[in-house]
């Protein structure tokens, strides 16, 4: 067992793997749990592939594509508050949501098919690399992750408060407009680093399902943060332990114990307490 | 994306001929004929899609879509039966969630999640193990190629479509009914459920077929576009479902067109054709409505109605 331990970290590329992996985790878990608060679940899934216009574009104009994913994905969280605003409080726009994700795909298809890069980067992108990623990547990963982090839970009250009754907390001066806003865009930019790391396609899976799980498992909102961290981390490493040791893939791994566990913990709950059937 | 073993079609600016030429190729036939089957059917199923606030399912089962693909191919059986069988089963698996809408996502969201991760799966052994020679690929999963439907294909194609689109037109006054006011339709005796789940296995199928034309990931925007804007053009339920079909079917037209002369891949040039239109009737109605609100208070007793707080937005 210590045997394989060692082997699992012996490779700088294993170790890069862990390091970004661990912090892609903590974000997803800490600003997944928000996400799912706030019924932004199709949002997160509509940046994630905003992502793939942008580093694709990026691509295509010579620039680094991390900074393609930035750019896009702050473009997106705009687009999505602006067009979302006619709506009221929790409600969002479903559709503009959508018509965002469709054309971004639609452009970034369109950029590949301009570029000379072929095919390999598409799926790179689309499924990430975490198998492979360089050392600049964990540093900026690192770099972002930190004020990101700092900011969600700096404002974790107020945006509890914002999240869980908008209407109240406006009228005690909170500033749920601004505050979602800002959300959309912290959303985004975690969005856009861990591109980097499981793939514009996958960044979903670390975002949702912990969080979900966690709300079945209590109901105090501090605590819910927490097992939606733990959750992820530990589904990130069982997750790369398992890519390491299997020619399977990474991401496939994750997404697979994060669901297993999730259905488990339904089940649970639905034996536990038959009366009280959701559906 | 085509095998065009000529130089390019050059546009000679009289749009007749260009058509006539544009249709010498069988390919370009079969294309124009299974597209308009399928933005018919996209067009109907998606202003109910809008109504019943159920773009993210959509979105979803495009995605469970490319992963019934992949596993068919994987497995060894026929992909699209692969997707028709996997949307299906995800379909009836999204229609049974807790009708809450944030519940409803949410479920959603964990489900796709799984099913992204298991399309990753069947993708990395798809490639690794099993040979492409049929053209059969990941990026023609995801994107479409509608340019390679054959003349067979595309008779299915119009059989299927046809089918859907008349058991739509059968249920489309209780559905509607279901759909907008769900309890006073229940107690109507309206089956609600039922009907929400005979949808999701029509949108499945919808889903499914698109998906071979435009590609899993841009089967959602022929979907959603035109109903979106048909929605915001008129409220009445038939009209809106007839500017829905019309707009899909110049969408698809026109992109296919545009992809012909220009090279470009058909299903990005449908697809934008269809978010530049959204994008236009939006901002084009965000300005009459600003123009109104100008008006309304340089003329306080005119009948103009004020924009803002006072105006339900619809989406």
């Amino acid at each position: 067992m210590s045997a394989a331990l060692t082997g699992l970290f012996h490779y700088h590329f294993m170790q890069n793997a862990f390091i970004a992996g661990t912090i892609v985790a903590i974000l997803a878990g800490v600003v997944g749990y928000f996400m799912v608060l706030r019924s932004l679940s199709f949002a997160g899934h509509s940046l994630a592939n905003v992502g793939f216009a942008g580093a694709t574009g990026a691509s295509l104009l010579g620039v680094p594509p991390l900074l393609g994913l930035f750019v896009s994905a702050v473009l997106a969280a705009f687009g999505i508050y602006w067009l979302g605003l006619g709506a009221r409080y929790g409600r969002r726009s479903d559709v503009a949501t959508g018509a965002i994700f469709s054309a971004s795909l639609a452009l970034g298809f369109l950029f590949v098919h301009f570029s000379t890069a072929q095919a390999n980067n598409i799926y790179n992108v689309l499924f990430g690399n975490v198998l492979g990623i360089s050392d600049t990547s964990v540093l900026i990963t690192a770099i972002t992750a930190l004020p990101a982090l700092a900011l969600v839970l700096l404002s974790a009250r107020p945006l509890l408060f914002a999240s869980v009754d908008p209407a109240v907390a406006e009228a005690r001066g909170v500033p749920v407009g601004m505050l979602a806003l800002g959300f959309l865009l912290v959303l985004a930019l975690v969005v856009a680093v861990a591109v980097q790391v499981v793939g514009v396609l996958l960044i979903f899976a670390l975002l949702v399902t912990p969080a979900a799980t966690a709300r079945r498992l209590s109901t105090r909102p501090m605590i819910e943060l927490l097992i939606s961290v733990i959750l992820a981390l530990i589904f990130t490493w069982a997750g790369l332990a398992a890519g390491y040791f299997t020619p399977l893939p990474v991401s496939f791994f994750i997404t697979t114990f994060a669901f297993v566990f999730y259905t488990l913990v339904r089940l649970a709950n639905l034996l536990a307490r038959p009366a009280q059937l959701s559906s | 994306m085509t095998a065009l073993d000529i130089s390019f079609p050059r546009l000679t600016w009289n749009l007749w001929l260009d058509v006539v030429h544009m249709f010498q190729y069988d390919f370009m036939r079969n294309a124009f004929l299974a597209g308009t089957a399928l933005s018919v059917v996209a067009g109907l199923v998606g202003y109910f899609v809008i109504v019943r606030r159920q773009a993210f399912a959509g979105e979803a089962l495009s995605d469970v879509a490319f992963t019934g693909a992949m596993g068919g191919a994987v497995l060894g059986i026929n992909p699209l039966a692969g997707m028709i069988v996997l949307t299906i089963a995800g379909a009836l698996a999204m229609g049974s969630f807790a009708q809450r809408v944030s519940e409803r996502d949410l479920a959603i969201g964990t489900v796709l999640a799984w099913v992204l991760g298991l399309g990753v799966l069947f993708l990395t052994l798809f490639t690794a193990h099993v040979s492409g020679s049929s053209g059969f690929s990941g990026v023609t999963v995801l994107f479409g190629s509608i340019l390679s439907i054959s003349a067979h294909q595309a008779a299915v194609i119009v059989a299927v479509a046809g089918g859907i689109a008349l058991a739509l037109l059968l249920v489309a006054r209780p559905l509607l009914f279901a759909s907008v006011d769900p309890d006073v339709a229940a107690a109507r005796g309206v089956p609600v459920r039922l009907l929400g789940l005979f949808f999701m296995v029509l949108l499945a199928v919808t889903v499914a077929e698109a998906v071979q034309a435009v590609g899993a990931l841009l089967v959602f925007a022929l979907l959603l576009l035109p109903a979106a804007i048909a929605q915001r053009l008129t409220t009445r339920p038939y009209a809106a479902l007839g500017v829905a079909v019309v707009l899909a079917i110049t969408s698809t037209w026109f992109g296919l067109t545009i992809g012909f002369y220009s090279g470009l891949p058909s299903s990005v040039c449908i697809t934008l054709l269809a978010f530049v239109g959204y994008v236009g009737v939006i901002g084009s109605m965000a300005i009459r409505r600003r123009l109104a609100d100008v008006w309304s208070h340089d003329n306080p007793n005119s009948q103009l109605p004020a924009s803002g707080m006072h105006q339900e937005t619809r989406q």
